[in-house]
């Protein structure tokens, strides 16, 4: 796996600077970035997928190892991004779901296979056929990880991931995640308001808006 | 009676009447429709049941292609119009170039349909303006060829003026489901995974979208399968589409035809009740097919060659509307202009002097039913609207289906019915009739246009005024009003411009006794004096601008110095 590299980073509104980062994250590593509401935060995260609005104007790159990534389109880019609201199709059942999100190699019965033994790391097997309506939202969580992690992405983007779990699941779910992208070895930026997030992560953290 | 009571009356009331003025009109209409249709009729004679009509009717010569046709126009001019939204939405979604087209659907759907269909006929007739810019450099043509189009016995030009006018309808009805279905979410989640922006789109929005646009398609459709106004203009006449028909039966000097013209109406809703069936047929059949496609992982599917065909098309949409319009000004001054000369030259006012005078009766007459229908259906739809806030309960699924039941029963059936119970009950027809027919089409637009953004409003601003003592009605009229005022009046506009657009029920609930620039601009259609269609045509467009542009002015003019009220540019 690749680091993610965030070369000299400016994004501005209006003509003012909103935030700027320079700053790698390693293949594993998770980065915590925090700071107060309307300080670009969530912002970045949508500058590295590919999602950033014509309202504001970005210099800099972003690299991730060799590839370039602010001038691929959002698909091109292999980087996964994981909402506070895990965002299932409601329109597919968790297995649908997920093999939305798988990468299309080998036959389909070899391709169910790999969802059925995904499912079952996670100790949903049971749930394939369910609604996702129906899920709880830490097994919500898991799915939305799962679906992230079969499209193979290169980088994972966490947007306030934890914030919508109820504080008994919280801790469970956050040491989940951070185990599994570290055992994918995956660079990850986590953007939270939460520091509880930030310690589980046991990463850097950055503060945005520290500077004027 | 105190002010909360009263206030609690008339929320508690609107609702009601509101549902019987949409509901009450058309199931009254089609059983008053089809009473005739087995006979029954007393006024004209007809006292027993019969099958009589029925029978009289299947010996009309041609009565099979008047049927195709209308079946065939109507889903055909659905489908690709619902085909050409989705692929556009899908290609062009959050970009510049739907942004542009965004700001132009109200003026688009504010233009009648008539207008758009007179100017598209204008532009493709002959010795239109088409014909005119390749001659004779690429045709050869020195004089307007000898083909039927429009009027082509197919159909064609009757589907796409259809489809230019439904194309704006959808995509405005895309833009406030989009947001309900989490659309922007959605394309997030699936182009983060790897999937192209339209296979995303078709994929992950299109199988929640659909559902919320389930009912304007269906509108779409039973509006398609019956329309009169744009097949007089643009469709075939040996044989016309079965509502033409019907209306030409019904307006037959022998009033004996009406029994006929009331079993011709009820094959008009059967034929419209079994489009709408083969499409809900094919629903469920795209649902079914789709299902293993959704979850297939094929990330792409042809997405530059979609996108440049759904480009092409839209332009080509937008193109002859805009067109056919310009066409319309020019036909309006023009003097002599002979093939295959492109412009008229010089250009006259004279077209509009003389038709001054011939304008002023049907102007008025267009303001004053459109005034007074716009002004019922604005003051019913805020009325359940505000009655809806108070229970804190959204619309409920039955009465969404009777808000768009007008929209949904073909217009000639059920106006058709209501001209014969007003013959059997002696009501006199006239101004009155007139204004309650085009309010049961104009209260549905009104009440879509302001729904959204009526719910929208943070309901603190009303427990703010309530905790500082206001009542109910004084929350209502000083706060929620004047908040709400730039919805309501672009809400009154369109609702204005429908009214404006409205064909059959001046016709039929007139009875040749009000005349209007859209009943004007049909019949002219039908003659031979182009510039006068063109006048009468522009006449219908610049009264629902005029709406629009009062629409903007005023909330301007009002909160000029209140920037929180002011629209937003975007």
């Amino acid at each position: 796996m690749a680091s993610l590299i965030l070369d000299d980073i400016v994004i501005e509104q209006d003509q003012r600077p909103l935030l700027s980062l320079d700053t790698t994250v390693a293949p594993g590593d998770v980065v915590t970035v925090m700071g107060p509401s309307g300080v670009g935060k969530s912002t970045l995260l949508a500058f590295i997928a590919g999602f950033l609005s014509p309202a504001f104007t970005p210099r800099g790159r972003i690299l991730l190892g060799e590839t370039r990534l602010d001038t691929l389109p959002a698909e091109q880019r292999h980087v996964g991004l994981l909402f506070q609201d895990p965002l299932l199709f409601p329109h597919l059942d968790v297995e649908g779901n997920l093999a939305f999100g798988m990468v299309r190699e080998g036959s389909r019965r070899q391709r169910r296979e790999r969802i059925h033994e995904a499912l079952t790391s996670v100790g949903l097997e049971a749930f394939a056929k369910r609604d996702p309506a129906t899920l709880s939202g830490g097994q919500k969580a898991r799915v939305a990880l799962l679906r992230v992690l079969l499209s193979q992405p290169r980088a994972i983007l966490l947007d306030e991931p934890f914030s919508k779990l109820d504080a008994e699941r919280r801790d469970e779910i956050r040491h989940w995640v951070f185990e599994r992208v570290r055992h994918y070895r995956l660079p990850t930026l986590m953007v939270t308001h939460d520091e509880a997030d930030a310690r589980a992560a046991g990463g850097r953290i950055i503060t945005l808006g520290d500077t004027p | 009676m105190s002010r909360a009571t009263s206030y609690r009356f008339t929320i508690g009331v609107l609702p009601w009447l509101t549902i019987a003025l949409l509901s009450l009109p058309v199931v009254s209409g089609v059983l008053g429709a089809m009473a005739p249709a087995f006979g029954y009729l007393p006024v004209l004679g007809g006292d027993s049941l019969t099958l009589a009509p029925w029978r009289q009717l299947l010996e009309v010569p041609g009565l099979a292609d008047m049927a195709r046709l209308s079946f065939v126009t109507g889903l055909a001019s659905a489908a690709l119009s619902l085909g050409l939204v989705v692929l556009f939405l899908g290609s062009f979604l959050h970009t510049a170039l739907y942004r542009r087209i965004q700001r132009w659907l109200s003026p688009l759907l504010a233009v009648p349909h008539a207008a758009a269909a007179i100017g598209l006929a204008f532009l493709l007739t002959p010795s239109g303006w088409v014909a005119r810019g390749l001659s004779p450099w690429a045709t050869g043509w020195q004089y307007p060829p000898d083909f039927a189009f429009p009027g082509d016995p197919w159909g064609l030009s009757l589907i796409l003026g259809l489809v230019i006018k439904e194309v704006p309808f959808l995509l405005l009805m895309s833009l406030a489901a989009l947001v309900q279905c989490q659309a922007h979410e959605r394309l997030k989640v699936a182009r983060s995974l790897g999937y192209r922006p339209l296979t995303a789109f078709l994929k992950v929005v299109m199988p929640g979208l659909y559902p919320l646009l389930r009912l304007p398609i269906y509108a779409v459709i039973a509006f398609a399968t019956s329309t009169v106004d744009v097949a007089m203009i643009l469709g075939p006449s040996t044989p016309s589409t079965l509502a033409v028909s019907v209306v030409g039966w019904l307006n037959d000097p022998s009033l004996s035809m009406r029994f006929m013209a009331s079993a011709g109406a009820m094959l008009q809703m059967l034929l419209t009740l079994a489009a709408l069936l083969t499409w809900w047929l094919l629903e469920r059949l795209v649902a079914l097919v789709s299902q293993s496609w959704w979850r297939d992982g094929r990330r792409q599917c042809g997405e530059r060659w979609l996108g440049g065909m759904a480009l092409t098309a839209m332009r080509l949409v937008l193109g002859l509307m805009v067109a056919g319009l310009a066409g319309l000004a020019l036909w309006s001054v023009a003097g002599y202009w002979p093939f295959p000369h492109f412009l008229p030259w010089p250009p006259t006012a004279h077209n509009w002097q003389a038709a001054a005078d011939d304008l002023v009766a049907p102007v008025w007459q267009s303001l004053s039913v459109a005034f007074a229908a716009t002004l019922l259906s604005v003051v019913l739809v805020l009325g359940s609207l505000e009655a809806e806030t108070l229970k804190q309960r959204p619309l409920r699924p039955w009465a969404q289906v009777v808000l768009y039941l007008p929209l949904l029963v073909p217009p000639v059936a059920f106006l058709f019915g209501l001209v014969m119970m007003q013959a059997q009950f002696g009501i006199r027809p006239g101004m009155a009739a007139v204004i309650a027919g085009h309010a049961v089409f104009v209260l549905p637009y009104v009440f879509l246009s302001l729904a959204e953004s009526y719910r929208r409003l943070d309901p603190r601003w009303s427990q703010q005024a309530r905790s500082l003592g206001a009542g109910p009605w004084r929350v209502f009229l000083r706060v929620r009003l004047p908040l709400l005022l730039a919805p309501i009046l672009t809400a009154a506009a369109v609702g204005f411009a429908v009214s404006i657009g409205q064909y059959l029920p001046t016709v039929l609930m007139g009875a040749g006794r009000v005349a209007t620039v859209t009943t004007e601009a049909v019949s002219l259609a039908s003659g031979g004096d182009r510039r006068l269609t063109a006048i009468f045509a522009l006449a219908q467009l610049l009264l629902p601008a005029l709406g629009f542009l009062l629409a903007m002015l005023v909330p301007r003019y009002l909160f000029r110095r209140r920037q929180g009220l002011l629209p937003r540019a975007d």
